[in-house]
């Protein structure tokens, strides 16, 4: 069958079931409950005075009684420094543990290191926002009997509600927690600020092990997960490499082509309408888009605006606009750097806030719902306005569809920030190779040889233009950048579909074919 | 004015998406000795090639006395960039036998002289002394700049960040530049990481009376265009005056006095110039 936006999808995948064609950015969402039942979360007790203390990794997974063809889920806040899903999968492995779904919230370079137990059967399905690096190579050429799912945040969470992912056993790393598992990344030698991602694990896992380097007298305060979800604690000499956890601040990048495109995301931001006094306000960690908030933050300084709330992914660069008085709030889900951390525990103003709030598309409103701005990258976007963000120039998964989709559907003002060529690679083209965020979301792209707005953002088109801002046809871009580039030779890829990508709301925005080796 | 290093072909490709309103694409300092062939080759290809849209293109080719000059004039002039830049030009004479050969090689290839403009570098001593007569020497030559490293080094300076040991020299090539109405730009900022320093340096220049300014990073841009694009305050003072001066002339009234300040024929020209930076038609007002 065919989606809305023309991609084939299967009806039934071996590994998955049944596939829902993605039909656009509300349809599902406009009728105002979900049709997929929600399942309950596990029941549990225990006595009281009982220790939960494990001495080690092993025993503590070993009391979960760990089975074949078992769900294991992590988190990703410690980003690049993560050791511990490494530790957990080998203990697993060692353990003689096959078909592990392995469910992360994200996988990263990090995560290299686990690349053999995707091969030895150990793991043989992956749900997760991103995948990057070896993992990414592998799995897109079919190292996996069964497909990988990529999700956003927001819809991990939809997945975890309705049994989609069922969490037999969730793996959780804490900077600091004590013996009964009240778990925070707020502080500790290893702090690495929010938690965001990890709490609807540990509601509805059926076991969940509280791993720290930290244990703390009882009770651990701030409390990011609570004790009354948590079967085992276990300390540890490391959780991972304490330098790429919780690394300094985040700078703006130095590097002239993204802060030229920032610049003029920002100038598009300011006469779009939507800067106004209590917008709310999300951007990357990275590149061109953390560079946008450079930007607006002189904007708003000499403009005298202020902000309500930033959301989102939280950089330093974000604290210092709330400790400026440029904005009200800060509802953190993932933090980026060490001076996040701090800001977490110290301003109330700092708000630790889950994933499901953040952006499950299926309750009574996401934080991203209430989103007035939002700049977001591309690895390709077409000339529909359609983004990837997963896979690369090589067909490789290479990203992480993370909140793209769930902001980009949320906000007033989607802005898009990307070259429009990389190398000699095409970034603005007639088609991408995957497709993670449907044009319908996006309002506007902002590259160094052009803007183009969404045709269906009149308003916005003229707002621009009568503050002089020249706005460019997105399909004369796309071919003054293949004037430069030339035509890219198609991704060769085979029939079989080795990963598909769900949208925010569960259906199948695209598939990701293997690709040739 | 944005240098970009002739052998890199990145750079030379993007030069013109920055913002700058002009790049230099050079074949002289940036460029070692022994990628000097491969950089000139290089920029041939991109004047053919790349459009520079919104950008004017100038070409800064190696002093004719050094083994490289004579053919960069024989590749590049004949692709005729809107200007090229001549360094450390120091006598008449020099400058004579350079422009000779230059329109030898336009006349070789039926091209006209009045097409591509001549930017002449004044990077030394005698070159600060003479820079009157260089400037005036041809109508072709369009705008000056200096040098200042070279010209630090050339003055055997130790300490010339400050600027102080080539202030003098600045005054006397805009005090040169403006008797022969051309154009006349500093010279580079050369500490990238600066921005302060940057802008310091550029409000500096920008009261001497230089037109712009060098840049060698495209961070830089956005800092000297700030410094010499009109304010807004500064715009709506303009159009004020203006709009006065216009009224009054009406009446015959040559001196009046806009918002407690004396208004006459210099400040209104000085008005006149910071609408037409900020391209604003008086017809509009």
């Amino acid at each position: 069958m065919k989606n809305i936006l023309q991609r084939e999808i299967p009806e039934e995948l071996e590994g998955i079931g049944k596939l829902e064609a993605f039909e656009g950015a509300f349809s599902k969402l406009k009728k105002g409950w979900m049709e997929e039942k929600t399942v309950p979360p596990p029941n549990k007790a225990k006595m009281p005075h009982s220790s939960k203390i494990c001495d080690t990794l092993r025993d503590a997974i070993l009391k979960t009684k760990p089975r074949d063809g078992m769900t294991v889920s992590f988190h990703h806040h410690l980003r690049g420094g993560d050791n511990l899903v490494y530790e957990a999968i080998k203990i697993l492995a060692d353990l003689g543990i096959k078909d592990i779904t392995l469910a992360a919230s994200s996988l990263t370079t990090a995560h290299d290191p686990i690349l053999p137990y995707f091969k030895d059967g150990t793991i043989t399905q992956v749900y997760a926002s991103g995948i990057r690096g070896e993992l990414g190579k592998a799995i897109a050429e079919g190292v996996l009997p069964k497909p990988f799912v990529i999700h956003s945040h927001g819809g991990r969470v939809r997945s975890v509600h309705t049994g989609k992912i069922k969490i037999d056993l969730a793996i959780l790393a804490a900077s600091a927690a004590d013996e009964e598992g009240n778990a925070t990344g707020a502080h500790g030698p290893s702090a690495f600020g929010s938690m965001g991602y990890a709490a609807i694990d540990s509601w509805y896992a059926k076991q969940v092990i509280v791993v720290t380097d930290n244990i703390v007298d009882y009770p651990c305060v701030p409390q990011s997960i609570t004790q009354n979800y948590i079967d085992y604690v276990v300390k540890v000499d490391s959780i991972g490499d304490p330098s790429k956890i919780a690394g300094g601040t985040t700078r703006i990048t130095k590097a002239p082509m993204d802060l030229q495109i920032a610049r003029l995301a920002a100038q598009v931001i300011e006469h779009s309408g939507e800067l106004k006094e209590g917008f709310s306000f999300q951007v990357g960690a990275g590149g061109a888009s953390l560079a946008v908030a450079k930007y607006i933050r002189k904007i708003m300084k000499h403009r005298s605006i202020k902000g309500s709330f930033i959301l989102g992914g939280v950089t330093s660069y974000g604290v210092d606009m709330l400790n400026e008085g440029l904005f009200r709030s800060i509802f953190d889900v993932q933090s980026f750097d060490a001076a996040v951390s701090s800001s977490l525990l110290e301003n109330q103003y700092h708000i630790e806030i889950p994933a499901g709030l953040y952006a499950n598309p299926f309750n009574c409103g996401c934080m991203t719902n209430k989103l007035d701005i939002v700049v977001l990258g591309a690895l390709e976007i077409d000339t529909n306005f359609n983004v990837n963000v997963i896979t690369g120039s090589e067909g490789y998964v290479r990203g992480a569809s993370g909140g793209h989709s769930d902001t980009a559907s949320g906000a007033n003002l989607t802005v898009v920030v990307c070259p429009s060529f990389r190398g000699r690679i095409p970034i603005v083209k007639k088609k991408v190779h995957t497709i993670v965020t449907p044009g319908e979301s996006i309002d506007v792209l902002v590259t160094e040889r052009g803007i183009c707005v969404n045709p269906q953002k009149s308003e916005l088109k003229a707002n621009l233009e009568s503050a002089g801002i020249k706005v460019k046809d997105i399909e004369v871009l796309a071919e003054e950048v293949e004037g430069i580039t030339g035509k890219a030779k198609p991704i060769e890829t085979t029939e079989r579909v080795v990963g598909i990508v769900e949208y925010r709301d569960g259906t199948v925005i695209d598939v990701i074919h293997q690709v040739k080796e | 004015m944005l240098y970009i290093p002739g052998n890199n072909p990145a750079m030379l490709q993007q030069g013109s998406v920055y913002g700058a309103d002009g790049v230099l694409l050079d074949l002289e300092d940036a460029v070692a000795l022994n990628q000097k062939d491969a950089a000139r080759i290089l920029v041939a290809h991109m004047l053919k090639y790349i459009s520079y849209e919104g950008c004017e293109v100038t070409v800064r080719v190696n002093h004719i006395d050094t083994p490289f000059g004579l053919e960069d004039l024989k590749q590049i002039v004949p692709l005729q960039p809107d200007a090229l830049r001549l360094p450390k030009v120091e006598t008449v004479d020099e400058i004579k036998r350079i422009l000779e050969l230059i329109e030898q090689i336009e006349d070789e290839h039926n091209l006209p002289h009045n097409q591509m403009n001549v930017h002449v570098m004044i990077e030394t001593a005698l070159g600060v002394q003479n820079v009157y007569d260089i400037a005036r020497y041809s109508p072709r030559i369009d705008a000056i700049s200096i040098g200042g490293q070279d010209l630090a080094a050339d003055m055997q300076l130790v300490k010339a960040n400050d600027g102080v040991g080539i202030d003098y020299a600045r005054k006397q090539v805009v005090m040169a530049a403006k008797a022969c109405k051309i154009d006349v730009f500093d010279t580079v900022f050369v500490d990238v990481e600066n921005e302060e320093g940057l802008r310091e340096e550029a409000e500096y220049i920008k009261k001497l009376g230089f037109t712009g300014k060098a840049i060698i990073n495209p961070r830089q841009i956005e800092v000297v265009n700030e410094v010499f694009t009109p304010t807004e305050l500064e715009i709506r003072k303009a159009a004020k005056i203006v709009k006065a001066f216009e009224r009054n002339k009406a009446e015959g009234i040559g001196v009046f006095a806009v918002d407690g300040k004396m208004v006459d024929a210099p400040v209104v020209q000085r008005a006149l110039r910071v609408l037409e930076m900020a391209d604003i038609d008086v017809e509009s007002l």
